[in-house]
């Protein structure tokens, strides 16, 4: 139950890169080889800029969201920065995933940004008014302003179109890694002017992702080399992993009502079972536009690693917050924005179901959960 | 049984862990984050607190077949070992944090821990024996006396004794090693930690420094006649001979040695070997590693008073809330603050904090 984290990589991707690791060529050369390998690459490219409703030209190719976000991020404040010496300011939400917010605090450790975290209600949704008047009075001195389509451990969906309604002619990059593929997301209807998507998390291989960029728009780059992907993303073209994650992204768009829905149907059994087994639980940011599959729960009292490593040792995977480089287990930034208590944010569980799980497994956790939660309560506390 | 495998990421937690789980225990591997701020790479010869050592310790874990996890410890660790190393000092003490560690942190707060997630007991990789017996649990040196660690364990009460467990204690180190290659482990040629973890220069006098301040004071003899100055008198020790940086020869110029170290004043005395010679030790805060010795009585045994350190034979009697020991030999320098360990024969009785000798 941890499928925000990662899902095994789908049966026509597997195929599709199996298919693809076996052809000899790469993309960049100019002959029959190179070329037959481009035309895969490309004909991907057209796929998935449909799937995401932008122009080919608008996908870059990356090996990572963190990357992705990276190039967006750092790339535009390099550009817009250079353009006006005055645009220092980010502004990103205060729940932005760390692939967002560390480029951002590197940004301002080196080269001399400045960081404005956009307030997150207790709903799990940005304050939008605060970042109307922010925008209204800071307008010159704005570089760009990042957030999240969806976020990864509340599952909320953000009200994107009006943070680009206020932004105007400021780039908006939006984190959509989690959002991609599993809820409806057009890049051109939503007027971004970047936004990130990954493989991985939609049944394509690891290893691969895109930033999708306004055509038109210059980012400077962050990787140099070769010049491939429009000059804006050096490095030689992952063709296989291309090509799988877009047959992901082909059978995650085409399948994505209905496993929405039968998704949406195990998280709703999972809260209810949860909210009448546990009666101390507090379900967070429940209402509103919502991923598929993610419920966060706090079990007041706990700490999150231990029930954890529980449920660890009946074979159940969930997730809490994230870890520090190493490996310390740190209460969720997620929640701590949304104005919970650091001890509070430390009880709390992300359970994210994908098209793996059934009802079977929920009632599964739900003989154990009740008493994991009794087990790892504060006395237990490391 | 259900164990935690505590590891830091050398080699002889990781062979511990490994004997627990082929013995066919529930294992599992715990890295304890004793760090808010961990340092990315080992310097020297330390041991955990690292990126690296995380690393060592889960890819053990890995290599074994067991599940690891990391627990955050370092706010237990601060004030239960780093803040109280900093008070005993400030005090004109001497502690030993690893005796602190394994009292408050590892045979404390993991094992409560543990218990409380349903576990048995902690496992570690220390080098000391335990031998079932008619009232109970006792606690030995291991059988590679170079690397015996009964010393740094002596502050475990018969209940902290009953959820510990050292599978290396019968096994002498180049065995320990050996057996790790086969294991397959890569940390089998790790070196051995040594100074104070959370000391990452190794520069003590340096670290106490920076947090306690180096306000000067003076060194005088005896009669209390200056010698010279000091910049901290925590930096001393008992019996410290080097790094006095006395430019005034004794009288028969005979060596100098630090005898008392007086915080109020922030005076270091210093005078002759012969004047450090004692022969009595009071301890305070007895801790019983096993049968409770009758109170008021006589006992032959032999006292330590440093992690490597000889026995010294001695008679000892406590009365609940002391031990005192005379010694046969007389011994030349020890510090209010020390650990005292009191063994009979290879069996650990107990221990105690120093707090007077005469």
């Amino acid at each position: 139950m941890d499928n925000a984290a990662t899902v095994p990589l789908s049966d026509v991707a597997a195929d599709a890169l199996t298919t693809a690791m076996r052809k000899i060529g790469n993309a960049s050369s100019v002959h029959n080889f190179g070329r037959a390998v481009r035309k895969g690459v490309e004909d991907a490219r057209e796929e998935l800029a449909h799937l995401v409703g932008c122009g080919p030209t608008e996908v870059i190719f990356t090996g990572s969201g963190t990357e992705a976000n990276n190039l967006a991020i750092k790339g535009f404040y390099w550009t817009r920065r250079a353009e006006n010496p005055q645009r220092t300011i980010i502004v990103a939400s205060a729940f932005e995933h760390h692939a967002v917010l560390d480029p951002i605090e590197w940004l301002v450790e080196h080269e001399g940004a400045e960081q404005v975290l956009i307030p997150v209600t207790d709903a799990g949704v940005i304050d939008i008014e605060f970042l109307r008047t922010f925008v209204a009075a800071n307008r010159e001195r704005i570089a760009l302003i990042a957030v999240m389509h969806s976020n990864n451990e509340l599952g909320t969906i953000q009200p994107i179109a009006d943070v680009v309604a206020i932004a105007g002619d400021i780039p908006v990059h939006s984190d959509a890694v989690q959002s991609f593929g599993k809820v409806p997301f057009d890049f051109a209807n939503l007027g971004l002017t970047s936004a990130t998507i990954s493989a991985h998390k939609i049944g394509g291989p690891l290893g691969v992702a895109a930033l999708i960029l306004q055509r038109g728009l210059d980012v400077t780059p962050v990787l140099h080399g070769g010049g491939q992907e429009r000059d804006i993303r050096s490095g030689t073209i992952n063709a296989p992993a291309i090509i799988a994650f877009v047959a992901a992204a082909r059978d995650s768009i085409g399948h994505l009502n209905e496993r929405a829905s039968a998704i949406n149907e195990l998280r709703e059994y999972l809260i209810s079972r949860i909210t009448r087994e546990i009666p101390a639980a507090l379900i967070n940011a429940a209402s509103g536009a919502h991923l598929p599959g993610i419920v966060n729960v706090t079990f007041p009292g706990t700490e999150s690693d231990a029930v954890l490593l529980l449920l660890d040792s009946h074979d159940i995977a969930a997730s809490a917050g994230s870890a520090c480089s190493a490996g310390v287990p740190r209460p969720s930034h997620v929640l701590m924005a949304m104005g919970r208590s650091e001890a509070d944010a430390d009880a709390s569980i992300r359970f994210s179901l994908g098209t793996i799980n059934t009802k079977a497994d929920i009632d599964i956790l739900m003989t154990v959960l009740p008493d994991v939660v009794a087990k790892a309560s504060k006395k237990v506390s490391a | 049984m259900k164990l935690v495998a505590a590891m830091s990421g050398g080699v002889d937690s990781a062979v511990a862990a490994a004997r627990v789980a082929e013995a066919g225990h529930e294992v599992i591997g715990v890295h304890l984050a004793l760090s808010s701020n961990p340092q990315k790479y080992r310097s020297g010869a330390r041991g955990c607190c690292t990126i690296e050592d995380s690393h060592d310790a889960r890819r053990a874990a890995d290599v074994i077949g067991i599940p690891f996890y990391i627990w955050d410890m370092a706010e237990e660790f601060h004030e239960g070992v780093v803040e109280n190393f900093m008070a005993e000092y400030a005090n004109g003490r001497t502690p030993n944090p690893c005796l602190r560690c394994n009292e408050k942190i590892k045979f404390a707060a993991v094992l409560e821990r543990a218990k409380a997630l349903g576990f048995d007991g902690v496992v570690t990789g220390h080098y000391a024996q335990m031998r079932e017996t008619e009232p109970g649990r006792t606690m030995h040196r291991a059988v590679d006396p170079a690397k015996d660690q009964s010393y740094v364990l002596a502050v475990l009460n018969t209940e902290q004794l009953s959820g510990a467990y050292f599978p290396l204690g019968d096994t002498v180190k180049d065995e320990v090693r050996i057996e790790a290659k086969k294991r397959g482990l890569y940390v089998a040629n790790k070196p051995d930690s040594h100074d104070i973890c959370f000391v990452p220069s190794g520069d003590n006098a340096g670290w106490l420094r920076e947090r306690l301040g180096s306000e000067v004071g003076e060194i005088v003899d005896e009669s209390g006649k200056k010698l010279g100055e000091h910049k901290g008198a925590y930096t001393y020790t008992i019996g410290q001979r080097k790094g006095l940086g006395i430019t005034v020869p004794a009288a028969g110029g005979e060596p100098r040695y630090v005898l008392k170290i007086e915080p109020k004043t922030n005076t270091v005395v210093v005078g002759s070997k012969e004047a450090l010679a004692i022969s009595h030790i009071d301890g305070e805060k007895p801790i019983w590693c096993g049968p409770v010795p009758v109170a008021a009585t006589d006992y032959r045994g032999f006292a330590q008073i440093r992690a490597h350190g000889s026995p010294l034979a001695c008679t000892y009697r406590h009365d609940g809330e002391h031990i005192s020991v005379d010694l046969d030999e007389p011994l030349f320098g020890l510090a209010t603050g020390q650990g005292l360990v009191i063994y009979d024969g290879d069996r650990v009785v107990g221990s105690a904090t120093v707090s007077s000798t005469l």
